[in-house]
């Protein structure tokens, strides 16, 4: 009797899976850590000093936020990590420090702490950040610089995506892609694919980002829904508005932060449908917008864009795809014949 | 048999997984059932099944057999108390039971002698109708731990007509391993009740359903069910995919035929019958010998029993009894579960009872407790993943929490079994499946269904 004293009542199940929010978290900073060695080894060390300042400041922002705000601490899910990983990967490497720490500021306490912290954000936090620094700063945030490795110097050059929108689709009069590749004014693919070609410190490197997603996937972090329909809308666009051009969807593909957008920030568990059908709809939805976006619109990226509307569509998403529960029966319609008669 | 079970794939497939893989840790396993000696007391409380408590038949001092009818009731969902041992009265008063409810209970204290009372006979069955009205006689409840009285589930309504009956052996819960003893060493008894069910309810499909995690079960049933006793055999032996929960009722007509139970439904709606196996060899039994429901198998086990065990015990002995007939304690427990880690509770006091539909006792240490302090949901959706009922818990969770019943109920929250899944799988460590309970208690106050 004695030793029955102190026993714990709780409600059920008493087991639980070893998942953890910062577990996932700490999942998510392991598979950016391939794209953040290759905007390093791209872009120089400035990358490094680029990342470390947004994560410091935005475990700064989050620390103070949750002081000021006497809430409990949450350093420790790891989360303010992933938001400042994410927004360093989204600017370019020449960013003004002081710049980066206003981003920081807006990610964190602004679209994350304003709204009651993890997990109560509408909107991804890095990639409004983003835009938030590039209409404030517009000359900054579009500065890109070729790529340094190899020694060269860090000189300001244009990106393959906007140099993309210079060309004229579908056998048009104008400028053509195999031009622009002969002069040099894109990368070849392959280095498209490695990375070597000015942008964003984290958005080049397909092979890092693509290693980073499978890790993602593999452990079951992500699913494949969102970036596959995203992707294969995006890709369905681009193929039919160039006329079926394979080397241009190509450039397409790797240009820009589609690859960073589709499997690191389209996926953000907050701001994406819970429920498959959502996620189709919110995939196919972020496709769209890309595609449309860097075709017609005078912005040469659209990823940041599309993914933040389509977040703000999220809650309406999950409501016009609600999925039907085991044995639901359809309502019979005589409610609405009732309210008639 | 074939085009049933494809059909059972394809239409699982299309629905997807739902459910979670937990540890299994039937530790137990290899332990051949052992009997416990009989108890000085027993303590029989007059609601050990779902329904309307009995009314005590017997008063302090009387004195009673083993098998004898101590408790029972004119009201239509109920099944008879019998003694479990012979002896005499000691009291009939209120008791708190393991789960904290007070309820009126008879103690008999043993006299060791075990006698039978005069009305053990084996019942006279020719019918359907004489079947439910000999299990209703044997206090059968669903053995499995849901506590319903089986003979309800026999009950067959000319509208809606039964033609498949599932044997329910997939015991998906972790550590309890009472049913997969039973498969072992009673298979005789199963294969027998099957086929005496099959000739009275004339069966088209008769399917014991096992999880494949337990491959000497399914062998050893299969041996027996395979040799063709009877001209066109119906019965099979199913092994089903091990993921939780795939025993619970409504998984288990999906999986064994592809059938769906609308919501609000019964098995008995999609013509089926599913019973815990360890209820279907007590019929056999029961049909043999008239012995009603006295004892029944139990795991013990959790990190903290010295010698985990599979027990035959009698109804009504204190759990902490059995639990000091497996050695005791190798340390202080800091929680005990009546019932397995995903659905059972926890209890407060040894000193209780056991009942009909108890199939475990697990004692956890404090380092084996599963402890996840509860965060924010991050909107991961594991939880609805997880869900084999396709709900949203999270969604429930926040409605819930609002009072909203109509919403709650579009939900689709009555659909929820509580088997525990989402809240097993939520990395945040929300008591996802409180909230549930919260959900349905909202509902029932606003009269919403």
């Amino acid at each position: 009797m004695e030793e029955n004293k102190k026993l714990v009542v709780s409600a059920s199940p008493h087991a639980k899976s070893s998942a953890t929010v910062r577990g996932i978290m700490l999942d998510v900073i392991i598979a950016l850590i391939p794209a953040a060695f290759a905007g390093v080894t791209v872009f120089g060390l400035r990358a490094a000093l680029v990342m470390a300042v947004c994560i410091g400041c935005c475990l700064l922002c989050e620390f103070l936020a949750r002081k000021v705000m006497k809430r409990s601490n949450t350093l420790g899910d790891l989360s303010a990590v992933v938001t400042g990983l994410l927004l360093a990967f989204n600017l370019p490497v020449k960013t003004p420090l002081w710049i980066c720490a206003i981003g920081s500021f807006v990610a964190i306490v602004v679209v994350k702490q304003f709204f009651g912290g993890i997990g109560h954000n509408f909107a991804n936090p890095a990639i409004t950040a983003r835009i938030v620094l590039l209409v404030s700063f517009a000359s900054a945030l579009t500065n890109f610089t070729a790529p340094t490795v190899g020694g060269a110097d860090a000189v300001s050059t244009a990106t393959p995506l906007a140099s993309l929108s210079k060309i004229t689709l579908a056998g048009g009069v104008g400028t053509q892609l195999s031009d622009l590749i002969a002069e040099g004014q894109i990368p070849a693919l392959l280095k498209m694919f490695l990375g070597v070609r000015p942008g964003c410190i984290g958005e080049t490197c397909a092979l890092a980002l693509l290693l980073g997603a499978a890790y993602l996937l593999i452990r079951g972090v992500i699913k494949i829904t969102i970036p596959a329909a995203y992707l294969l809308t995006f890709t369905c666009f681009m193929l039919i508005a160039s006329g079926f051009d394979l080397t241009y969807t190509a450039y397409e593909l790797l240009s820009g932060g589609l690859l960073l957008g589709a499997f690191f920030m389209a996926t953000d568990y907050t701001t994406s449908p819970i429920n498959t059908a959502g996620k189709v709809v919110f995939g196919v939805g972020c496709g769209v917008l890309t595609a449309v976006i860097r075709l017609y619109c005078s912005l040469p990226e659209g990823v940041s864009y599309s993914i933040l509307l389509m977040n703000i569509a999220c809650p309406l998403i999950e409501k016009l795809t609600a999925p039907k529960y085991f044995g639901f029966i359809k309502k019979k319609k005589e409610k609405k014949a009732g309210d008639a008669a | 048999m074939s085009k049933l079970r494809a059909d059972a794939i394809l239409k699982a497939v299309a629905r997807g997984r739902g459910g979670v893989q937990v540890a299994h840790n039937k530790r137990t396993a290899d332990n051949e059932i052992v009997r416990m000696p009989i108890p000085a007391t027993v303590v029989l409380p007059m609601q050990q099944h779902i329904g309307a408590p009995c009314k005590p038949l017997v008063k302090a001092g009387d004195h009673v057999d083993v098998g004898q009818v101590i408790g029972d009731t004119d009201q239509f969902l109920s099944v008879p108390i019998h003694a479990s041992v012979s002896g005499t009265v000691k009291s009939v008063a209120d008791i708190t039971l393991a789960n904290g409810r007070i309820a009126p209970a008879v103690t008999i204290e043993s006299d060791g002698l075990q006698t039978l009372h005069e009305s053990v006979v084996p019942p006279v069955v020719h019918t359907k109708e004489d079947l439910v009205k000999a299990i209703r006689a044997s206090g059968l409840v669903g053995l499995g731990g849901a506590g319903f009285p089986s003979f309800v589930k026999l009950t067959v309504k000319d509208d809606k007509p039964i033609d498949t009956l599932i044997v329910n052996a997939a015991e998906c819960e972790p550590y309890i391993t009472v049913d997969y003893r039973e498969c072992i060493e009673n298979s005789w008894d199963i294969m027998t009740s099957v086929y005496t069910l099959g000739e009275l309810y004339g069966f088209k499909h008769i399917i014991i359903a096992v999880e494949d995690n337990k491959p000497e079960a399914i062998r050893i049933l299969k041996s027996i069910a395979d040799k063709d006793i009877h001209t066109g055999n119906v019965v099979r032996v199913m092994a089903l995919k091990s993921r939780y929960p795939q025993g619970a009722e409504k998984m288990m007509v999906l999986s064994a035929t592809g059938r769906k139970v609308p919501q609000g439904k019964l098995p008995a709606d999609v013509g089926c019958i599913v019973m815990n196996v360890a209820s279907v060899a007590f019929v056999a039994r029961y049909l043999k010998t008239g012995k009603p429901l006295t004892s029944r198998s139990v795991t013990v086990s959790g990190d903290c029993i010295k010698n985990p065990a599979n027990v035959r015990v009698h109804i009504g002995t204190s759990m902490q009894e059995i639990i000091d007939f497996c050695g005791g304690f190798t340390e202080p427990p800091a929680k005990i579960l009546s019932g397995g880690p995903m659905m059972g509770a926890a209890i407060v006091d040894t000193h209780v009872p056991l009942l009909k539909s108890n199939n475990a006792v697990l004692a956890f240490s404090e380092k084996a407790l599963a402890k996840k302090p509860a965060s924010d949901c991050i909107r991961c959706g594991r939880c609805h993943a997880a869900c084999p009922m396709g709900l949203i818990p999270t969604q429930i969770e926040k409605y819930a929490v609002l009072g909203d019943a109509e919403t709650l109920s579009t939900l689709g929250t009555s659909v929820c079994m509580e088997c525990g899944s989402c809240a097993y799988s939520c990395p945040a460590g929300k008591p996802l499946v409180q909230y549930m309970r919260l959900a349905k208690e909202v509902m029932r106050q606003a009269g919403v269904k």
